[in-house]
């Protein structure tokens, strides 16, 4: 047993000298591991919603309902793969392949550890927003192809969301690329590695951090569709959205991207503002990193499901109000704040003075969001 | 001139060519698509990380998303199917000759006066966002106040027959 595992030891160190074993070795782990916690979420999901709306949640499938993620996979693979007639049928195909796709590619600049990069770029942040982007291609493509008036609206809704929410995504995330001076995520983490005591050097401790962390997540949770955000594919309101016209496999896969999204904007979070994979104590740092960045991960991801327990559906003149009148003009605040911390001379003084600031801007923008009106008569220019 | 490179040339001129062959107008715009993600690899390819990236996520991502929006908003358009060749065939020639020789001359005389040398080894963000705010701050800043402008032009054209009215 012992000569098995040494053999399989030497045969990783020999695969891992090459420069195709080397890329394998990065792209493998990737390919599965993060697949396989997407498997773990939904049924964390479910139970978590399930305790928050008091009932169990999946409990047939194994113990606890524990292999509920491979009975729902069955099922997505038996299930029969239904076009509708009138459907584009080429584009309808590449919809969901261009989503998976983008989703994964995205991983590819992570650092999941210290050493578990796939490609260290230079400018990493930039292909991380770049390949997002292919996303919402996919998402048009989808809603488009499957010439059903659900899946239009729900596309039409998902773009105008998107968009409008990318922007303060990558202007929050702006603040932690100009702190570090680079755009390269590897970089970014390596900033933040340090201690000062048992303190860590994270971006989230200074207040320009901490206010760019929460815009982050906010626009993160609208730029992967989740609630509050999730109008594109209300239940209740256009059933799955952009992706209605899909069944079987196609429809796993719109699943799989969208949470593959979810994981990578937290692990661009957690890269951008919570330190990447550096422990958050200096005592704590034997323990190996990449176990520091799945715990930070679990954790986004819990407060993800707590939140879409606990929050109701937004309306689209509410979110797009939100986004152009209090997330737009509070991130272009903090990046003047941030810049401004560059360069006044560093101690407590700085911090609270640069917390005062946001604080400030964020007590009148969101007065004025108050003030002219919270939820205005709506006019219905359609739906009368 | 390696494979890869005759490879990504070959997916961007058939993206180009089909965004400019095809009838239906939203199959244009995918195939458009093809051709800024196609752009984007010889970029790339280039070592022009911060050029080929920005490409797909400002052509590929924002304005395709755009002009899909356009199409789709623009009632009537989606299935109205457009004649391939609009204008005058030989008039279309004649422009696209004309457009050739233009660039050509450029090519041709910018090669001749310009040194090839090899590309700097850090060309990517550090020297580009020295160059804009610094030597090209003001074409910069002019650019950006075009845009405004447009911006602002845009949003009074959709107001007038809006009826909140300015």
């Amino acid at each position: 047993m012992s000569l098995f595992i040494l053999h399989l030891l030497t045969s990783i160190h020999a695969l891992a000298a090459s420069t195709i074993g080397h890329t394998l070795l990065m792209v493998v782990p990737v390919m599965v591991v993060f697949p396989a916690l997407f498997a773990v979420t939904t049924l964390l999901e479910r139970k978590g919603l399930g305790r928050i709306q008091n009932r169990y949640g999946p409990n047939r499938a194994g113990p606890w309902g524990l292999l509920q993620p491979m009975a729902d996979g069955i099922k997505a693979l038996t299930k029969e793969d239904v076009v509708p007639e009138a459907a584009d049928r080429l584009v309808h195909f590449c919809a969901p392949v261009l989503m998976v796709l983008s989703a994964f590619l995205v991983y590819a600049v992570v650092p999941v550890s210290r050493t578990w990069v796939v490609a260290p770029l230079r400018a990493g942040v930039l292909f991380f927003f770049a390949a997002g982007s292919l996303m919402e291609i996919a998402v048009f493509m989808a809603g488009w192809s499957s010439r059903s008036q659900y899946s239009l609206l729900g596309a039409m809704r998902a773009l105008a969301q998107m968009i409008s929410y990318e922007i303060p995504l990558v202007l929050s995330a702006m603040v932690a690329v100009m702190a570090a001076g680079s755009l390269s995520m590897v970089e970014i983490v390596r900033r933040q590695a340090g201690y000062t005591g048992i303190w860590p050097h994270w971006f989230v401790l200074t207040p320009w951090g901490l206010f760019g962390f929460a815009l982050f997540l906010i626009a993160a949770t609208a730029e992967s569709n989740r609630c509050p955000f999730d109008l594109p594919e209300g239940e209740s309101e256009i059933i799955a959205g952009y992706y209605i016209e899909y069944s079987g496999f196609k429809f796993a896969l719109f699943f799989l991207a969208e949470y593959l999204g979810m994981f990578a904007i937290s692990a661009l979070g957690i890269t951008l503002f919570l330190g990447g994979w550096s422990a958050p104590f200096s005592f704590l740092a034997w323990v190996p990193t990449w176990i520091w960045f799945f715990a930070k991960l679990l954790a986004l991801i819990a407060g993800f499901i707590w939140i879409r327990g606990t929050l109701p559906r937004l309306r689209m003149d509410q979110l797009m109000r939100f986004a152009w009148e209090f997330l737009l003009p509070m991130t272009l605040c903090n990046v003047f704040v941030a810049g401004a911390w560059k360069f006044l001379p560093a101690g407590v003084l700085r911090w609270l003075g640069c917390a005062l600031v946001l604080l400030g801007a964020y007590w009148l923008l969101g007065r004025r969001l108050e003030q002219r009106g919270g939820l205005p008569q709506r006019n219905y220019r359609f739906a009368e | 001139m390696n494979f890869s490179f005759l490879l990504v040339a070959a997916l961007t001129l058939a993206g180009a060519l089909a965004a400019m062959a095809l009838r239906n107008l939203v199959h244009c715009v995918l195939a458009l698509v093809v051709g800024f993600v196609g752009l984007a690899a010889i970029y790339l390819q280039l070592g022009a990380q911060f050029v080929g990236l920005a490409q797909i996520f400002v052509y590929a991502g924002a304005v395709a998303i755009l002009a899909a929006f356009v199409i789709l908003l623009t009632q009537g358009v989606e299935h109205r199917t457009r004649p391939a060749a609009a204008m005058d065939w030989a008039v279309g020639a004649l422009l696209a000759c004309g457009v050739f020789a233009v660039l050509a001359w450029a090519v041709v005389r910018g090669v001749a006066h310009l040194p090839i040398a090899a590309p700097p080894s850090n060309a990517g963000v550090h020297a580009i966002g020295d160059a804009m705010l610094h030597r090209f701050v003001l074409p910069l800043e002019v650019a950006g106040l075009l845009l405004t402008v447009a911006l602002i032009g845009a949003v009074l054209l959709a107001m007038r027959d809006g009826e909140a009215g300015a």
